[in-house]
């Protein structure tokens, strides 16, 4: 027999949780309670309910599992919000227990009382208001499951404190199956599908594989790899596919999009084939719709519907789960009398790689290194080097995230954590901090601006208390600098409102305040040692403050809200 | 385009408010809709009228499908249908009026199901077309109030939506 609170974190324990992030208050003081009583699931007490939800989300961006949060009712559940919302967009799956106050309570206004379920309802995947303890067991199991299968989300479980009192026990049996009519996720693709799409892509002139977000959630990466590898196809990523493939080999065309590479945005814009792969044709991707990639035929691979044809109609839809779907394209491939058309993707290649040559981001021509100043590109180059591009990098939202995604080609999957749906600023320190719970034998770092880093710098406090080396590398530019950017370009340089006049806190005191090791970096011949000293601080957590060129600008850049694919700004003068 | 999206989902709190909820969100109209349980008190059936292309209607179906809580959708309007919609609506009914309003109930088939010296309250069920004429034709100056049930739809012949 146990209460409801114990039935709670007993459930925990049965999906497997072992990491709780959270904060407590008046609602879930019956649920910390059991937490209390048992030693399997660990909580982590962060200092902000916005960071709890950031930091299961980082965690479960580098393990792939779940991320669990408890926040309590009213504020403690608003200020969760963001972060549900920032993992609803990136579909990261993540349960959020919210306590509510006693169910004979709600609807009166009660003291810290917030209809959760329904201020959290555009942002799930979906919720449940516990309505007895009895059915704890079965709601955790369903919000597990729902949270984890088909296109990943965030599900909220609301529970009145009612329902967890510790006063009332109640037999519990976990459920080991479970049965739910209303969902039934798409797992393998349509054959007659899977077997159009093969024939096109083998019969493709000037084939693009554009994977994102969806191929890292859904454990195909090997699989593309495969793949694109067999057919020597150019593979570019989303923002969010990064490390799908691996950035440094030469069939890597880099990140498209707004801040896409030339040849990459160029290729896109000029193929005759796309294959999407767990892509979503996001605005940031496609610039105006109308003249997206005119001349290409567009298989489209995701496990959610909705998003095929949302934005951009697809010519061969193929709802699926992208392992699955990928895996029967490959063996069709194998088995197959037909082979690309070797001359033709000669001369494709030969295209992308004069591209490549004269405008490719990794040139030395892309941004000024002759200058005084130290440029945010070269930091992050620099961290690269430092790190052997082994890390774990999270980052926050701006410029630093751009030039992050940029210049630090990542190898693997799950080593690049950014928000990219929702563009949360305050995700980077919490994200790594969730991160280093998981993964203790790489670098941990949070690339992060001196704006950002304000949103969520609470958690230095929680790295402190938990003993978590976290890097931190904030690529200071003393101004909002995505925001001034656009005001440079759009509004004739009139910056309203992205400066902090003299407020900025001096960062290294800030870190020794907590505990943790500060260092400005000012010149650039200091830079590439001083990383290397923050870095060798295994045990530490090392707050980099570099100063970088305030002028600069993230290029290339889409020309926005006319332009096709193929338009950008390569520079502050040059444009295609 | 009209269309008529008839929805089996749990019967549930918070499920047509997440139906709702999506229409509001992904800025889809709703024009009518009525919801209620089945037979199966566990379901509840719903039907919601919208316009819009075939892409838009495309994404609609598509996001209700994806709601936990919705269990089976059809689109009633790709085939053969029977829509109905109930309508309540009291007049003013005096003097020779009286005798006028009766007929054109007659003639929509309707029925008078409560009197007044000076009230008729009326009953007309049929397809939404045939209630906005009924309304035109009983006329703005004699209607004190309207009470329409919204859309309620089912395909014709063998065809069902159930488990």
């Amino acid at each position: 027999m146990l209460s409801g609170g114990d039935m709670l974190i007993r459930s925990l324990k049965e999906e497997g949780v072992d990491l709780v992030f959270g904060y407590p208050g008046g609602a879930a003081l019956h649920i910390y309670d059991a937490i209390f009583r048992q030693d399997d699931v660990k909580h982590v007490l962060v200092r902000h309910e916005q960071a709890a939800t950031h930091a299961a989300d980082g965690y479960a961006r580098v393990t792939g599992k779940v991320g669990t949060v408890l926040v309590t009712s009213g504020p403690g559940a608003t200020n969760a919000i963001t972060g549900i919302a920032t993992a609803y967009m990136d579909s990261i799956p993540m349960v959020v227990i919210s306590g509510q106050v006693p169910a004979e309570k709600i609807g009166e206004d009660a003291f810290q009382e917030t209809d959760m379920v329904g201020v959290s309802r555009p942002i799930v995947k979906h919720s449940f208001l516990v309505k007895h303890a009895s059915e704890i067991p079965e709601i955790i199991k369903k919000a597990y499951h729902i949270a984890s299968t088909g296109r990943p989300g965030p599900v909220v479980v609301d529970v009145p404190k009612s329902t967890v009192n510790p006063a009332e026990t109640f037999p519990f049996e976990y459920p080991k199956k479970l049965k739910m009519r209303s969902y039934t996720p798409a797992a393998k693709g349509h054959s007659g599908q899977i077997k159009k799409a093969v024939s096109m892509l083998l019969e493709a002139k000037r084939p693009m594989i554009y994977a994102g977000g969806g191929v890292i959630l859904g454990e195909a990466s090997h699989l593309l790899t495969e793949l694109a590898q067999k057919l020597n196809y150019p593979v570019t990523n989303t923002l969010m596919g990064l490390g799908c493939y691996p950035g440094n080999d030469k069939q890597f065309v880099g990140m498209l999009g707004m801040h896409g590479t030339f040849e990459a945005n160029t290729a896109m814009h000029h193929c005759d084939l796309i294959l999407a792969v767990g892509a979503r044709f996001d605005d940031r991707v496609t610039n105006t719709t109308s003249k997206f990639c005119p001349n290409a035929k567009i298989v489209h691979i995701d496990i959610d519907p909705a998003s095929i044809s949302k934005t951009i109609t697809a010519d061969v839809p193929i709802v699926g789960a992208v392992d699955s779907v990928l895996k029967e394209m490959l063996e069709l491939i194998k088995g197959s009398d037909e082979t690309p058309d070797e001359s033709a993707l000669a001369d494709w290649w030969k295209q992308i790689n004069e591209w490549r040559e004269r405008h490719g981001i990794y040139t030395q021509s892309r941004y000024n290194t002759e200058g005084e100043q130290i440029m945010p590109q070269d930091v992050i180059k620099t961290l690269y080097e430092v790190t052997n591009g082994d890390a774990i990098v999270t980052s926050d939202v701006g410029q630093h995230q751009m030039f992050a995604a940029q210049y630090y080609p990542f190898k693997s999957p799950r080593q690049w954590v950014n928000s990219g749906g929702l563009g949360t600023m305050g995700f980077g320190l919490p994200a790594a901090m969730g991160a280093a719970f998981a993964v203790r034998d790489k670098d941990v770092v949070c690339v992060t601006g001196e704006g950002s880093i304000q949103m969520c710098i609470q958690e230095l406090s929680t790295l402190t208390q938990y003993g978590l080396p976290v890097k931190i590398v904030c690529l200071n530019n003393q101004a909002l600098g995505m925001v001034k950017q656009w005001q440079d370009m759009v509004y004739d340089s009139r910056y309203s409102e992205i400066h902090y006049e003299d407020s900025l806190p001096d960062f290294v005191k800030l870190m020794d305040a907590y505990g943790h090791v500060g260092m400005d970096i000012r010149k650039k011949d200091e830079l590439r040692e001083k990383m290397e000293e923050a870095f060798a601080m295994k045990d530490r957590v090392v707050f980099v403050n570099v100063y970088v060129d305030p002028s600069e600008h993230v290029y290339p850049m889409m020309v926005a809200p006319e332009g096709s694919m193929r338009d950008m700004w390569l520079s502050k003068t040059e444009r295609t | 385009m009209r269309r008529i999206i008839s929805v089996l989902m749990e019967n549930e709190p918070g499920a047509l408010s997440r139906v709702v909820g999506l229409f509001s969100q992904r800025g889809y109209n709703i024009e009518t809709l009525t919801v209620a349980p089945t037979e199966d008190e566990t379901l509840s059936r719903l039907t919601v009228t919208t316009a819009g292309d075939d892409h838009k209607i495309e994404q609609i179906t598509k996001n209700l499908n994806k709601l936990i809580d919705v269990v089976k959708l059809v689109d009633l309007t790709e085939g053969q249908h029977i829509e109905r919609e109930l309508m309540l609506i009291k007049v003013k009914a005096t003097g020779a009026q009286r005798a006028e309003i009766k007929r054109c109930v007659d003639i929509f088939r309707g029925q008078v199901i409560d009197v007044t010296s000076t009230v008729y309250t009326i009953q007309v069920a049929g397809t939404s077309d045939k209630l906005d004429a009924f309304v035109q034709a009983v006329g703005d100056a004699a209607i004190l109030e309207v009470v329409r049930s919204g859309v309620s739809g089912i395909s014709r012949g063998e065809k069902v939506l159930s488990l």
